[in-house]
């Protein structure tokens, strides 16, 4: 019997560690930690409402878009404007969030995770004419492999010439990623940290030479995505097939869905979204409709005292013990009708296909034929690298049809009035997963804010009833082969794309929550 | 011929920040990022990119002995710090050593103390930004607050911006690769090199006209001097109006979205709230009119009502 410590997990957003305790090759338990907190809902506190969507984009800069866009339809709400924004400006938002999605998508699978799988050495003796595998081979040669190496030695099996295409894709992606953040800034006025997206609607009205430079760009990702991004996922795929097996988490699975379709005064979960909200569980059978209050967080193993939390988000206190006993980290657990519930694009794909969405099952059953599985094999790590590769597609190719819809000559912003008091809430789905965001104004002020984001779902701690958490399940009963390299354990975590700079708590100076909501 | 090639070596480390100014420098465009992974960024010269937690290929023990190795040595490398840095031993740590997590101050502090140049990357870094913000409960202050409570004397830049520009973070590796570390005349009094920070957003401003001629927008939307919604243009250095973002495509004002001075140490406590003009008679291009209020300094009255 041994542990394992990966501390830091790299190639994430944030600081993780991770714990295995590994007897007879097997992990018999895991501990998820996030150790590092930084207290946004504390300095929002007495701000400026507006100023709540510039601050929480600093939340993460891998997807601040998604941040913009929860923060943006909480404020929209606490303002009354909600669900009553020129159509423009709707469509300017769905755009703008679409390149943050396939930025996020295309940065996680190829300079995040591949290299779990891509072994950069195999270009190496490299003699064609690829100029970026030129470039990758005279690197080599150069003999400082930083920061390619070190790294876990022991399960690089891709046949040479598909190991070569990933590392020619590897540059190219970089390339890709780069241009989504271009195409956002067409409306965005930036990236990181767009400037376009404010409550009331998008702050630059489109114009003709925009909507086509917008139409065109989404076209040249198009291509990667359809000739390199979900081919080269397939690919990998079907090599390390035995990762179709590998890394079931949780047994239940949530999404607020995200990118609305219409102007509503619907609920935001009920309301008519381009991806629909749902809970699933692991039979794949049933479908039921997301209902906020059956939220709770759970503080046992987590740095908090126990009398303030367990809760739904709105009731809780959030009161910090770092010497609490049997506690391992920063992050609560939130629990869906007390059950652990995993986030993010595997949990949208898998909702939109027992939904019906036709674009999403002929999808889903493309991918399954080509490797030969079943829908209960996407419950793993191949499954859901081929869940946001799929998703990328399907929103790549409905931005290309959204850019078309923008009409210019009319408003994409409706000017409004900050209350003086008020409450609002936006939820909606991040790359990562459901994100919810909530606001409480006072005196034309922030009394308020909240933010309960996807990592927290994915990477919290054992809740009172022993549960581990959708990360900390995944890993438990994997095989490790060699315990000096468990290269098993990080594919599995990064499998979920982990963000712990999401995840973040508040406390005032004394140790004492300031927010009266759970903000982890 | 490769071994005429010399290795920079660069050690990049994360503390309170969200990764945006990694992922910024990833959009670098001239040169592009592959290029500084992988190729000679200047002739004879490539970087060896050490530690950077987002893009290494290793995780754990492995790379965190990078960081032990380098504090043991004797330098020769660049240490970049993104994020500003909590004084507190649990807010921010960065791996362990002997099976205790290490805090990410002693991190900063044990690299610097080797390292040839430092560059705070961002505004965290440079002047705390973001995670500084009141009422600071986790302490967070600038790389240089903390060395200079360290009684770490190193030579440090400054590459704020909230992201910074990747233009102005490679110009500065570029300039102390080539030309070794600028020269005093050539940063300004916070650290910043001139040639990136040496002019306010207000100077180069493409709604000058309208600001001059007092044609100011109500909301953050329209097409004219937005410093009535809060533009902080006035009290912000950076080349932005002229280099512009993501490929020279588009930047905030630009973008109907008043400046919020994110490259400013002030940021974002004293440049917020954002959407609102607080400007103090401070800024440079700012004058008091006969009844006390702020006006442009050099406002055509031709066309002041």
């Amino acid at each position: 019997m041994g542990t394992i410590t990966i501390d830091p997990v790299t190639r994430i957003e944030g600081h993780l560690k991770i714990e295995a305790v590994v007897d007879s090759n097997e992990v018999k338990e895991a501990k998820c930690s996030g150790v590092m907190f930084r207290g946004f809902e504390v300095f929002l506190k007495g701000r400026d409402p507006r100023d709540a969507q510039r601050f929480t984009q600093r939340v993460c800069g891998v997807c601040p878009t998604a941040h913009a866009t929860a923060s943006t339809l909480t404020l929209d709400s606490a303002f009354g404007i909600d669900g009553k924004i020129p159509d423009n400006g709707r469509i300017l938002r769905n755009l703008m969030f679409g390149c943050n999605f396939l930025q996020s998508h295309i940065l996680h699978f190829y300079h995040l995770a591949a290299l779990d799988f891509v072994d950069v050495t195999a270009v190496a003796d490299y003699s064609g004419n690829d100029p970026d595998l030129q470039s990758v081979r005279r690197f080599i040669d150069r003999g400082h492999l930083a920061p390619f190496v070190p790294r876990y030695e022991g399960d690089y099996r891709l046949p040479k010439e598909i190991n070569v295409a990933a590392c020619a894709h590897y540059v190219q992606a970089l390339k890709m990623r780069r241009k989504t953040h271009e195409l956002l800034s067409i409306f965005g006025g930036k990236m990181p940290h767009n400037m376009g997206i404010v409550p009331g609607g998008a702050t630059l009205a489109p114009t003709t030479d925009k909507i086509a430079a917008m139409h065109h760009g989404v076209n040249e990702i198009r291509a990667f995505i359809d000739n390199v991004y979900l081919p080269d996922v397939i690919a990998i795929a079907k090599v390390y097939n035995d990762y179709f097996g590998i890394g079931k988490g949780a047994d239940q699975f949530l999404c607020y869905g995200v990118f609305d379709m219409e102007q509503s005064n619907e609920d935001q979960v009920t309301r008519k979204r381009f991806l629909p909200s749902g809970l699933i569980d692991s039979s794949l059978n049933n479908i039921s409709k997301v209902d906020l209050s059956a939220i709770t967080e759970d503080v046992t193993h987590s740095w908090y005292d126990d009398k303030g939390g367990n809760k739904h988000p709105s009731e809780e206190e959030t009161i910090p013990l770092p010497d609490k006993k049997d506690a391992y980290s920063w992050l609560k657990s939130p629990r869906y009708n007390g059950e652990p519930t995993e986030v993010g694009p595997l949990s949208r794909m898998l909702v939109a296909y027992l939904a019906g969405n036709k674009k999403v099952k002929s999808l889903v059953d493309y991918a399954l034929k080509e490797v030969g599985g079943q829908p209960a094999d996407l419950l793993s790590v191949c499954g859901r690298h081929a869940a946001r590769a799929i998703e990328t597609k399907l929103i790549a190719d409905a931005m290309s049809e959204w850019a078309m819809e923008l009409k210019p000559g009319e408003p994409a912003y409706l000017d409004y009035e900050i209350p003086e008091a008020g409450a609002g809430v936006g939820v909606t789905d991040a790359p990562r997963g459901a994100l919810g965001q909530w606001i409480e104004v006072k005196d034309h002020k922030i009394e308020n804010y909240q933010l309960v984001v996807p990592t927290t779902w994915n990477a919290s701690p054992k809740d009172s009833k022993g549960l581990p958490g959708p990360m900390e399940q995944s890993i438990i009963g994997t095989k490790i082969k060699d315990e000096a390299n468990p290269y098993e354990v990080v594919r599995i975590i990064r499998s979920f794309d982990p963000c712990l700079a999401c995840s973040v708590h508040a406390v005032d100076h004394k140790g004492r929550s300031i927010a009266n909501y759970a903000v982890s | 011929m490769s071994n005429e090639v010399q290795e920079q070596s660069v050690i990049w480390i994360q503390g309170s920040s969200c990764s945006g100014c990694s992922v910024s420098v990833l959009n670098a465009v001239r040169p592009e990022i592959q290029t500084v992974l992988l190729d000679e960024i200047a002739p004879g010269q490539h970087i060896n990119l050490k530690f950077q937690a987002t893009l290494m290929a290793g995780q754990g023990a492995s790379v965190t002995a990078i960081l032990d190795d380098a504090a043991a040595s004797d330098g020769g490398y660049i240490l970049v710090v993104e994020g500003s840095v909590s004084r507190a031993d649990n807010f921010a740590t960065l791996g362990e050593r002997n099976g205790k997590e290490v805090p990410f101050h002693t991190r900063v502090a044990e690299l610097a103390a080797k390292a040839d140049a430092i560059i705070a990357l961002g505004t965290c870094a440079a002047y705390g930004g973001i995670f500084a913000a009141q009422p600071n409960v986790t302490d967070c202050v600038s790389v240089a607050e903390l060395l200079k409570s360290e009684d770490i004397d190193k030579p440090l830049i400054n590459a704020p911006g909230c992201p910074p520009h990747p233009d102005w973070f490679l110009g500065t590796v570029a300039h102390i690769i080539l030309f070794g570390l600028p020269k005093p005349e050539e940063v300004d009094r916070i650290g910043r090199l001139k040639l990136f920070y040496g002019k306010l957003i207000h100077e180069n401003c493409p709604r000058r006209a309208h600001f001059d001629a007092g044609r100011f927008a109500k909301t953050p939307s329209e097409p004219t001097c937005l410093y009535h919604v809060g533009c902080r243009g006035p009290i912000t250095s950076a080349d932005c109006p002229t280099r512009k973002w993501n490929n020279g495509i588009n930047w905030c004002i630009e973008n109907n979205h008043p400046c919020i001075g994110c490259t400013e140490p002030e940021f974002p406590d004293g440049t917020s709230p954002f959407c609102k003009n607080t400007l103090s008679s401070d800024a440079p291009a700012l004058r008091k009119d006969k009844t006390g209020n702020l006006i442009p300094a050099n406002q055509i009255t031709a066309f002041n009502k």
